[in-house]
């Protein structure tokens, strides 16, 4: 990147000198031409694409796109949609499910990455090893972690039946079946494929954490849980910066997952907006709505990551 | 690759003779027919088709109701990648009919006779605009019983005629310590059952105008609430661990003798068949209580698309194997349906089989075959996912009264028409 800047900006020079040979004029092209292809690939892919299912949002399309412009019929019914609790609609559970579980997992993998971060970090023997192990979840597909974790918490297959086989018959835990309960097997199976990775962040911001700092703070007399508090973490912002955009967007495109774990949950109570979307773009063949509720999603993101963005990097040049 | 073959023949031999001696010899055929006897109905298929030298090339996208198999189709078709043929439902095909993408089998059908011996209620969605456009493989019916004989025999119970029976037969099973009904609790096979139930509930009259009609009156009335209610005590004879269970799972728990019974539609027959199991002597299939003389249907179609002309000889192969009466035949035997013209024999058939012929051809001329609105035969996609939601969302506690989900239903359709 940083040679491609360089080069541009030596462009105006070189042009200006008449009688430039040919291959210097191609040397100081080559890199706006080797960007090109991506860069049209992303325009027509994501942008155009985006551009695109907003249009589609505007229009009557089912099963297939239609090109007619009908209005915002789509959004007035996701809009009345939003204020069916009861019985919930679909996307009333689907926005509620990811508040829910957005929050929960965000937040609790972030408090139990930085947890174990801090333990592996006094210097522990063994580290060489416990550090995989805790890692090893990430390199999971959330299909295959849905999966186990579905005969996992099966009452008739998993936790609760070997339990009972082994004498407490009163135990009981069915949250996978039970409606109001299965986002929360959801956040479990969620945190725990990638709390391993969080700890890792954070395992690398602390070994860059210069010992100095900690020896001045502790011949001023500061307890260990002072200096965490007053000193590390705040040291650590940039990886919580880093390891909750990783989140945010897992969380957002945890699809996989609820398929994969609850196939839906009963009566469709583990929906998440990015289910919705499927369901009624593909399968129930109202692509408007579907799309609709894909346009509403980024805006979310956007009003969400747009701001947190900023507030984070606008303090870099200081 | 194809292309430069066609070109090279063509500049050798003229380009007619080229066209006719390059057509693929081979069937690209989406479905969803992935468990054990619905694979091996398919089979018998492919064998025929390899008999006249046709290659398979089998595209199967697993899950019940076809919903993953339908997204798949929808990314091949947008792409211009057409299949030969697809499983397809109901609704599906009249769309993609619409869009413009399927081909035409008017001509092997009229050389073949098909519309004087395919039932005139599926043809409404084999035929679209006067062309053929599928090519109906099987009828099945969604109101029927599947009981595990040697569990009907400990706790003594006899066929249940009427919805109280059904409930006094379960209440035994339950006494007995046995699941008294399999249902697995995903959204198409708790509406599969509902139909059997608003069936059995209202009559064939009722089952029409509420759910092939869409009638708002009927849809609102007592009658549909009393269905819903009925469909709750269905509900609580249910084991704890319903809850998303796969359809065919739900049948090995009758196959096996942990359930009593499940309601589902003949392709459960096809996983007794897979288990080697007979009727009458291992199971027994009754329609379901109150609903004799009725059938509630659905069909496999192969929708046929409009692929190249080289392409196509083989399509006009599969149409005409399809819908032969050796086939219709031997398909229908082991997948549990019941072949999708009225002519063929029901010599090879079991006890099932040939009551669900001689009841098909019954409620053909009686005027009580109706489409299955759980499956797509009732009304568009859009109305059926609508309903299967509600039913769902009943059953597993999010609607809590059938007043409720009396009034959600007819919000529902009414969205989504």
């Amino acid at each position: 990147m940083t040679t491609v800047t360089t080069q541009i900006k030596l462009t105006p020079e070189h042009g200006a000198r008449p009688g430039v040979s040919m291959r210097s004029r191609l040397q100081d092209a080559l890199p706006k031409i080797v960007l090109a292809p991506s860069f049209a690939i992303t325009i027509v892919f994501v942008y155009g694409f985006i551009l695109w299912t907003v249009y589609l949002s505007f229009t009557n399309s089912k099963t297939f796109p239609s090109y007619a412009l009908t209005g915002p019929r789509a959004y007035q019914r996701l809009w009345r949609w939003t204020f069916e609790s009861d019985p919930p609609s679909s996307w009333y559970t689907s926005i509620i499910n990811m508040g829910i579980f957005g929050f929960l997992y965000i937040f609790i993998c972030l408090a139990l990455g930085l947890f174990l971060a801090i333990l592996l970090d006094q210097k522990i023997r063994g580290e060489g090893v416990l550090r995989p192990i805790y890692l090893y979840p990430m390199a999971l597909s959330f299909i295959v972690t849905g999966v186990a974790w579905k005969w996992f918490l099966d009452p008739g297959l998993g936790l609760e039946q070997t339990l009972h086989q082994w004498g407490w018959t009163s135990f009981h835990f069915d949250w996978i079946k039970n409606k109001d309960f299965v986002i929360y097997t959801v956040v479990i199976a969620g945190v725990w494929q990638a709390s391993g990775f969080i700890m890792a962040m954070f395992l690398a911001g602390l070994r860059g954490i210069d010992g100095e700092i900690m020896k001045a703070a502790q011949i001023d007399g500061a307890t260990t849980f002072q200096l965490y508090r007053r000193i590390v973490i705040p040291l650590l912002r940039p990886v919580f910066l880093s390891a909750f955009i990783v989140l945010a967007h897992l969380a957002i495109k945890s699809y996989d997952l609820v398929v994969a774990l609850t196939s839906g949950g009963p009566g469709g109570s583990a929906w998440l907006p990015s289910n919705f979307m499927y369901e009624y773009t593909f399968k129930r063949n109202e692509m408007a709505v579907g799309s609709a509720s894909a346009v509403i999603m980024l805006m979310t993101i956007t009003a969400i990551i747009v701001p947190y963005l900023y507030s984070e990097l606008r303090e870099k040049p200081r | 690759m194809l292309r430069k073959l066609l070109i090279g023949t063509a500049l050798g031999s003229g380009l007619a003779f080229a066209a006719h001696a390059q057509d693929v010899k081979e069937v690209e055929m989406l479905h969803w027919w992935t468990s054990g006897g619905e694979a091996a109905a398919l089979n018998v298929l492919k064998e025929d088709l390899a008999k006249q030298g046709f290659a398979w090339k089998d595209v199967p996208v697993a899950g019940g109701g076809g919903d993953a198999a339908m997204t798949a189709l929808k990314a091949m078709v947008a792409a211009g990648n057409y299949p030969t043929a697809s499983q397809m439902l109901g609704y599906t095909v009249l769309d993609y009919a619409a869009a413009g993408v399927m081909g035409d089998l008017t001509e092997a059908a009229v050389k073949e006779g098909w519309d004087k011996s395919v039932p005139a209620a599926l043809q409404k969605f084999s035929v679209y605009d006067g062309k053929w456009v599928a090519a109906p493989v099987n009828v099945h019916s969604v109101n029927w019983l599947w009981i595990n004989k040697a569990v009907m025999d400990k706790i003594g119970g006899t066929e249940p005629k009427t919805f109280d029976e059904f409930v006094a037969l379960l209440d035994k099973a339950k006494a007995a310590g046995v699941i008294p009904l399999a249902l697995g609790g995903q959204n198409w096979q708790e509406a599969t059952m509902f139909d059997s139930v608003v069936l059995s509930t209202g009559g064939p009259e009722f089952y029409k105008k509420a759910f092939n009609d869409l009638d708002e009156e009927q849809l609102k009335s007592d009658t549909m609430k009393k269905s819903f209610d009925n469909l709750a005590k269905l509900v609580t004879y249910v084991d704890p661990n319903f809850s998303g269970r796969d359809w065919n799972l739900a049948t090995a728990m009758v196959i096996k003798g942990d359930a009593l019974v499940q309601v589902m539609g003949d392709w459960a027959k096809g996983e007794f068949n897979a288990a080697k199991k007979t009727p009458g002597t291992d199971f027994l299939c009754y329609r379901f209580p109150g609903t004799d003389g009725s059938v509630v249907y659905n069909s496999d179609m192969f929708g046929m698309f409009g692929v190249p002309e080289d392409r196509k000889a083989a399509q006009v192969a599969l149409a005409t194997a399809t819908l032969s009466k050796s086939f219709q035949s031997a398909f229908n035997v082991v997948k549990g349906s019941v072949p999708a013209r009225t002519d063929v024999p029901d010599t090879d058939f079991d006890a099932c089989g040939k009551k669900g012929i001689a009841d098909l051809k019954a409620a053909n001329e009686g005027g009580t075959l109706f489409g299955s609105l759980a499956q797509g035969y009732g009304a568009p996609p859009a109305v059926a996912n609508a309903y299967k939601d509600v039913v769902s969302k009943f059953v597993h506690g999010q609607i809590k009264t059938s007043d409720e989900a009396v009034t959600q239903l007819v919000n529902a359709i009414e969205d989504a028409k």
